[in-house]
């Protein structure tokens, strides 16, 4: 009863804030940039985002220290989990489980450690960590087993697409704050969006969002729209390009 | 150096790569191979998409064989009919592999099928050679080598569609060359290599082909059949990576000049040694997957994204 009763009072919470209408803090956020290109030297961006807490109304109430959580989701999609086992001298991949809508990016960021900033109940509400972020459910083929979304979190973290940071948050003035959104090299192209929430004595007290896009630029996507649209013509040019390369050489290696 | 590959869609080091195209350049200068059993697993090794992997190999292989093709063309070690004849079972047999990869894929049984061949492939091929020379390396001086004589003919070269093969010498059927290229062909379309290791060792043992002749027939068949699978690769799943193949290109040509020196100062049996052992060391490495408990039994593959 009471944690239904404090989901929809947060709800509540998270609506006013976001329109801003009454008394309670608005959140304004702002991206350094809004398109990220790829170049041929691409290896990777920081994009910095800035917070602004607006208060309205009562001024005596500012006391509160604010948090902030800023995550950073790329484009989704179904990533199948195997698993090697046993089966006689050899170790093959015998099970598997398929996820839906898992993002090919996550970032969640913080300006101190989530669990400190709110609650297990609000943060599962709020769906705030990567645990929360990545969904349970699975399409087809066997019962669910935790095994596999732990292994799916555990090696996106170890290539570096999933992470959390509890020290990329900075507060450069009480209502103010500055996160940096590191993204490597191999971020996925696509539309990202970025959720940003705002804590006050552990309940959340307004939101915002944006987002960004990772595109090619145009030399770099005229040249895999080719190869995707005109298959056979890049192929057949890639193949003139590898005899080109290959008689160059034998002529400036040429010793008899 | 890092640089942007536009279809892998990730950065690599320019520098890593280069080095691996040299290093695969020279041993397949060097042994008349393509190299693919190697680049193929260094590739995916550093991060490359399997499939691009795969698929990028191919102009990689074709550049290094068309610069050590040419130099044997002039000196005359090509026998265009031999290759000529393994080109028509090679294109067979990489028709019937991509059919067999595609329905392999399907049933998610892709990676160990893969895994299993290279084993049982490089495996029994680099114990064969390596067993063979060193033996010959041991008896070196004490049996006179084998000469080819008159009326000693194995069963398979009695065949019928017999054909006469001036430059190599030989005068025996068609059907045991084709059935030896499609095999080739096969084995290439579905583990992405050009198959000039198991195709050596089958014209020297099983032909008895002479060895000034084998290394440049072998080329001249492994670039057809690269340049093929390229255009193969390109029109149906799209993932030559044209700068990554540029980069594998530049530093396999050169690698392949400094392999194809080095392979001309090394006598013939401890060149089939070196190639045995090579063959082998790789088959180890792939047995070490499949018999060992891994470290981490998880893998992930991206099936589809939504943009």
């Amino acid at each position: 009863m009471s944690a239904r009763l404090a989901r929809t009072t947060l709800l509540a919470l998270a609506l006013i804030g976001a329109a801003g209408i009454t008394r309670a803090e608005t959140l304004i956020v702002s991206l350094s940039r809004e398109n990220i290109l790829i170049q041929s030297n691409f290896t990777g961006e920081r994009l910095s985002l800035f917070g602004v807490i607006q208060r309205e109304g009562d001024e005596k109430g500012a006391s509160a220290a604010y948090d902030a959580v800023v995550t950073v989701r790329g484009p989704r999609g179904a990533v199948t989990v195997r698993r090697k086992e046993q089966y006689g001298p050899m170790w093959l991949n015998l099970d598997e489980r398929k996820y839906i809508a898992i993002p090919a990016f996550l970032a969640v960021q913080s300006n101190r450690a989530l669990t400190s900033i709110a609650s297990a109940s609000v943060r599962e509400d709020l769906r705030i960590g990567i645990n929360a972020q990545v969904p349970q459910q699975i399409v087809a083929r066997g019962a669910n087993d935790p095994r596999f979304r732990e292994a799916l979190q555990r090696l996106r973290i170890a290539q570096g697409l999933f992470r959390e940071n509890p020290e990329a948050v900075r507060f450069i003035a009480p209502n103010v704050f500055q996160a940096a959104v590191d993204l490597p090299g191999t971020a996925p192209l696509g539309d990202y969006d970025v959720d940003v929430m705002v804590f006050a004595n552990g309940a959340m007290i307004a939101r915002g969002n944006t987002k960004f896009r990772v595109a090619k630029t145009a030399a770099e996507q005229t040249l895999a729209t080719i190869a995707a649209d005109h298959g056979i013509w890049f192929g057949l040019g890639t193949s003139i390009l590898a005899l080109l390369v290959g008689w160059l050489a034998s002529v400036i290696f040429r010793r008899d | 150096m890092q640089i942007y590959l536009p279809i892998a869609e990730m950065p690599v080091d320019v520098f890593l790569i280069l080095g691996m195209g040299v290093a695969v350049g020279f041993i397949s200068g060097m042994f008349g191979v393509g190299g693919g059993f190697l680049l193929t697993p260094l590739l995916i090794f550093v991060g490359i998409p399997p499939a691009v992997a795969v698929a990028t190999q191919g102009p990689q292989i074709a550049a290094s064989s068309t610069t050590g093709a040419l130099s044997y063309w002039r000196r005359k070690s090509i026998d265009f009919k031999l290759g000529g004849v393994l080109l028509v079972g090679g294109f067979i047999g990489t028709i019937l592999g991509v059919l067999f990869f595609n329905q392999m894929r399907r049933i998610g049984q892709l990676e160990t099928v893969i895994t299993l061949s290279y084993v049982v492939l490089l495996g029994s091929v680099g114990t064969l050679v390596s067993w063979e020379s060193l033996a010959a390396v041991i008896k070196a001086g004490k049996v006179p080598p084998r000469r080819r004589t008159a009326g000693r003919h194995n069963w398979y070269e009695g065949l019928p569609f017999k054909l006469r093969f001036h430059r190599s010498g030989l005068y025996i059927s068609v059907i045991p060359i084709v059935f030896i290229a499609i095999l080739i062909g096969f084995a290439g379309a579905v583990l992405g290599i050009g198959g000039g290791f198991i195709l050596v060792p089958a014209l020297i043992y099983i032909f008895r082909v002479p060895a000034q002749v084998v290394v440049g027939t072998s080329l001249f068949q492994i670039l057809f059949t690269m340049l093929g699978a390229t255009v193969l690769h390109a029109a149906t799943n799209h993932s030559v990576d044209l700068f990554l193949a540029l980069l594998l290109m530049v530093g396999g040509v050169f690698g392949a000049q400094f392999g194809a020196r080095a392979g001309a100062q090394i006598r013939g049996d401890y060149f089939r040694v070196l190639l045995g052992l090579l063959i082998l060391s790789v088959a180890i490495r792939f047995a070490g997957d499949v018999f060992t408990q891994p470290k981490e039994p998880f893998s992930t593959t991206l099936t589809e994204t939504v943009r």
